[in-house]
């Protein structure tokens, strides 16, 4: 092994080598996120290599999902990224609709975008929050759960859970909203606007913050695309995708009229339809501090979708509609479906052999692949730097080890 | 958005002659079946030289076809058989493209030896974890495959849980496992 | 005190020492303890009101002002475990070691004029030296507790407190160079008057220097943006990983008592010592010399301004731990090496010169005359608490 590292020469060549000691970080570590173990080997300060154990948190939900009846499955991908279960929900439920060829009313529709986004919202405040803590400042947290709270108010309201909803199913939504909702939800984006100016102060443009992220754990667009990251991770190395606007068609219908721009740099610059900070002349594209900045201007971006959605859903006359029964039967075949989920692309693959229960389940995750690629960026950082590289990645292991 | 032009795939046999066996452009997400020897040789081709670069692997999945239950086996059309499902990605033309080999469920019919296949490692890098997943799951062995180790389940874990025919350990240190 | 013991009581020699020394040691550890106590506390609520919440609430009635009792009595019952494979004289050594450091730099703290455990004329001196041995305390922990995380934390520990020694004494020469005395009560006593007599607006360059003092001092006592020794989302918790119960305190009061002290050392050298902006006492014609009684409410008017102070250079440091992020190891180093230090040297470079060429600053007309200053006494040896006769400002007038 020494004789391999010493011939790598992506790692820092130091004057005193000393010898090198394992570290085991994790699965009990306050900034791995949940039970995932890291091994570091180290030389003093500086870590030569970085292996992830995954697995802690295996429930072999595809197996289960064999022995279920497609909408019986739902709880179990609330379960998958459980900070952003109304995204899971909905990417199995297109899945399971596209095999179908089913349709939703389109009062559903502008429902489940309206739902999602403000999960969209929740999810990204844990992990700029949660972030702010791998950094070692405690407050933004609490800041972004105060935030977050009133969120989950909002879904406990229209569905009756703060975490593992359910509420988006096969074939449309399980209720509508209560009376009065949107009102709450309108004060809510009131109130809650201004606030981003102060998690911008307190983490996007505080000095210390950018000195911690920005040139640190850098990943080229091309790594990126060969590891398959997806979602903030991939657009805060430059690469323009977002499955909102490219996936396929019965995805990107939900968002048909919707104006929204996918927050990525473009020409040297990011979107412009708010006043956002500038970027730090440290930042390199594709470091921690863009793939944090991606996620802010999300924020913004799924605050406009969700007042957009409000006036689309309001506009609704008909019926939501009725979901699809427990057991209605699917055609045999095979469907797989890539939805655009606060942590990356998750992907839904189906297997049907022709009864309500599906043959084999396979679940893509977007925090798997993002999370493979940890051992590139953190090889020859610091010690420091594993958990600003590892929580810029913004992993749920939920979804990792499904 | 899928790739559906014969075109194509008329290119991908003269580069890669002999490679492809069976297509269904028909189905909802368009497959083509590829011989599992030349995985290898058509991905690097998808990746590298081909029009529209699928640079991106997004997920591998193997299907287990075995029906347990004696009475549903008698209908069923099908020989029992793993099927290994690649679904690529092009980032750049944003199209995906799905590649499916067949694999016996055991290496030349006998229990315990693992089917084979090459691993697409070389092509993309991001496929290590993927393989390790599938082979951990469902007990597929990747040939070239750097690190082959369970990665989901404890290393020393018996049987493969996504096929069809495995059954809980009764006890696995000490714990009850059924 | 200990003339008193020996002249009126009658006890021998020996023994009325002793008696002075242990009444001085259990005042302060009071101190100590007792501003550990509710500077946990002050630290919990300022916590949950940045945060937005409330902090305690509930334990001893209002605001939660018992909790950090409660929490002694919970460190207290706990059990002290030790890792198998420590090295336990050490593993139980380490806490006191740390704690001993800070609790011994206090000696030399004066709270008001001549209210000092050990009044020294090296008062400077030792208290930075005695603060720095803090870091054996920390090191010996982290090397007898047989854990990477703490050995980690040790390391980085002795490393940052080291470097940043060498700035922090560059700031703290320049009030002994103005002052002419490494004495802390001759330092406080010469910035006595109006707050423009303070040496913190004495010329710019002590301005800067102060705000370097104030830097390199959240450094040496190990809290954030310097906390690198117990970074929980890196480290763990540093080199207290395998500490738990009272042993795992000491560590916390040693930290509290070191972050007092440096706050103390900061109102002394440059914030006017126990002299207030406004200089009340001796308005009203006051002054510690006038009568036992005015003389005594005097210095406890000094007292109350030097804790006032060292309190608020305490709040200050958990203001800046609620908001600021982490810095890295390299960048806390070279913060150190390319920032505070030449910025030090050159600040007192500037002081000195400043001093050769405006001897009587820049408007003389608000400097204090040189008369004016008393020098204060040197009391007998061990002259700890003593309460001072009516003429001591006098003798030393006599003799500046």
């Amino acid at each position: 092994m020494a004789q391999m590292l010493d011939d790598d020469p992506r790692i820092i060549e130091f004057d005193v080598r000393t010898d090198e000691m394992l570290v085991n970080m994790g699965p009990q570590h306050p900034s791995t996120h949940g039970v995932l173990r890291l091994v570091l080997r180290t030389d003093g300060e500086v870590v030569s290599e970085v292996e992830p154990h995954i697995g802690y948190l295996h429930r072999c939900a595809e197996k289960i999902g064999e022995n279920l009846t497609h909408r019986q499955w739902i709880p179990y991908t609330d379960r998958m990224d459980y900070l952003a279960a109304m995204n899971m929900n909905l990417g199995w439920a297109l899945a399971v609709e596209k095999l179908m060829k089913y349709q939703v009313s389109e009062k559903a529709r502008h429902l489940r975008v309206l739902i999602t986004e403000l999960n969209r919202i929740a999810s990204h405040l844990v992990g700029m929050g949660a972030y702010g803590l791998d950094l070692g400042t405690f407050s933004p947290f609490l800041y972004a759960f105060r935030e977050r709270e009133k969120i989950l108010d909002l879904f406990e309201e229209a569905c009756g859970a703060r975490l593992t909803y359910s509420y988006i199913t096969v074939g449309g939504l399980t209720a509508d909203l209560p009376a009065g909702w949107l009102a709450k939800c309108e004060a809510f984006l009131e109130q809650f606007e201004p606030i981003i100016k102060e998690y911008h102060a307190l983490l996007t443009t505080n000095a210390i913050f950018v000195k911690r992220t920005a040139n640190i754990g850098v990943m080229s667009r091309e790594l990126a695309i060969e590891y398959g990251c997806s979602g903030p991770v991939l657009r805060g190395s430059g690469v323009d995708q977002d499955m909102r606007r490219d996936g396929e068609a019965i995805y990107t219908a939900m968002y048909d009229g919707y104006a929204f721009e996918v927050a990525v740099m473009k020409n040297g610059h990011y979107p412009r339809d708010h006043d956002y900070p500038a970027v730090p002349a440290d930042a390199v594209l594709g470091d921690c501090w863009h793939r944090f900045f991606v996620r802010m201007l999300e924020v913004v971006q799924s605050m406009d979708l969700v007042r957009q959605a409000m006036d689309r859903y309001s506009a609704c006359k008909g019926p939501l509609g009725e979901p699809l029964k427990l057991t209605e039967k699917m055609p045999a075949g095979d469907a797989y479906l890539e939805t655009e989920c606060p942590k990356g692309q998750m992907g839904f693959y189906l297997v049907s052999d022709g009864s309500a229960i599906p043959w084999r389940v396979r679940a893509r995750s977007s925090s798997f692949s993002n999370l493979a690629v940890a051992h590139e960026l953190c090889r020859g950082c610091l010690i420091a730097d594993v958990p600003a590289i590892v929580g810029s990645l913004d992993i749920v292991m939920g979804e990792i080890d499904r | 958005m899928t790739m559906r032009g014969p075109g194509f795939l008329d290119q991908l046999d003269a580069a890669v002659p002999a490679a492809v066996v069976g297509r269904n452009l028909e189905a909802i997400d368009p497959w083509i079946e590829v011989a599992p020897e030349r995985i290898v040789d058509v991905c690097a081709w998808l990746a590298k030289s081909s029009p529209v670069r699928f640079d991106s692997l997004q997920c591998i999945t193997a299907i287990d076809w075995l029906e347990t239950d004696p009475k549903k086996a008698a209908k069923v059309t099908w020989q029992p058989h793993t099927e290994m499902v690649y679904h690529l990605w092009s980032t750049s033309a944003r199209v995906s493209l799905v590649l499916k080999a067949k694999l016996p469920r055991w290496k030349s019919d006998v229990p315990g030896e693992l089917p084979e296949i090459p691993s697409v490692c070389g092509v993309w890098r991001g496929a290590n974890w993927h393989e390790r997943e599938v082979y951990d799951l469902s007990g597929i062995w990747f040939t070239g495959h750097p690190d082959l180790r369970r990665i989901l389940c404890p290393e020393d874990w018996e049987g493969y849980p996504l096929r069809k025919d495995y059954e809980m350990p009764l006890d696995y240190h000490g714990i009850r496992g059924r | 005190m200990a003339e008193f013991l020996i002249n009126t009581v009658g006890l021998p020699d020996w023994l009325a020492w002793t008696v002075t020394a242990m009444v001085a040691a259990a005042l302060i550890l009071n101190v100590i303890a007792g501003g550990a106590l509710v500077f946990i506390w002050a630290e919990r609520k300022i916590a949950g009101r940045i945060q937005d919440r409330l902090g305690p609430t509930r334990t001893g009635g209002k605001f939660g002002w018992l909790q950090s009792l409660a929490d002694g009595i919970k460190l207290l019952a706990k059990e002290d475990l030790m890792p198998d494979g420590a090295d336990g004289m050490l593993f139980r050594l380490a806490p006191y070691v740390s704690f001993c450091a800070s609790f011994c730099a206090f000696i030399a703290l004066p709270f008001a004029f001549d209210f000092v455990g050990q009044r020294m004329n090296v008062g400077v001196f030792f208290v930075i030296a005695v603060l720095g041995l803090e870091v054996f305390g920390v090191i010996l922990a982290g090397y007898a507790s047989a854990s990477k995380w703490s050995l980690f934390g040790a390391m980085r520990e002795a490393a940052q407190v080291v470097s940043y020694e060498v700035p922090l004494g560059m700031c703290v020469v320049v009030p002994v160079m103005l002052a002419g005395s490494m004495d802390l009560v001759t330092i406080a006593e010469k910035q006595a008057g109006w707050l423009t007599n303070w040496y913190l607006f004495h010329d710019p360059f002590t301005f800067v220097i102060f705000w370097v003092y104030v830097t390199c001092a959240v450094a040496s006592v190990n809290r954030a943006p310097f906390d690198l020794a117990e970074a929980e989302s890196e480290l763990v918790a540093g080199f207290h990983t395998e500490y738990s119960g009272l042993r795992w305190s000491y560590f916390f009061m040693a930290e509290y008592g070191s972050m007092f002290l440096v706050s103390a050392l900061a109102a002394l050298l440059f914030l006017g010592g126990w002299n207030g902006p406004v200089p009340v006492a001796s308005l009203l014609g006051l002054s510690e010399g006038t009568g036992d009684t005015a003389g005594y409410f005097v210095r406890l008017l000094g007292m109350a301004n030097l804790l006032g102070k060292a309190t608020l250079g305490v709040l200050i440091m958990m203001w800046i731990r609620w908001t600021l992020p982490r810095l890295r190891i390299d960048q806390v180093m070279m913060t150190c090496l390319k920032y505070c230090t030449p910025i030090a040297a050159a600040m007192f470079l500037g002081a000195m010169l400043w001093q050769v060429a405006l001897p009587g600053g820049l408007v003389p007309a608000l400097r204090r005359p040189a008369g004016e200053i008393r020098e204060g006494w040197l009391p007998g040896p061990g002259g700890a608490f003593a309460l001072p006769s009516a003429d001591a400002g006098k003798v030393a007038k006599v003799n500046p």
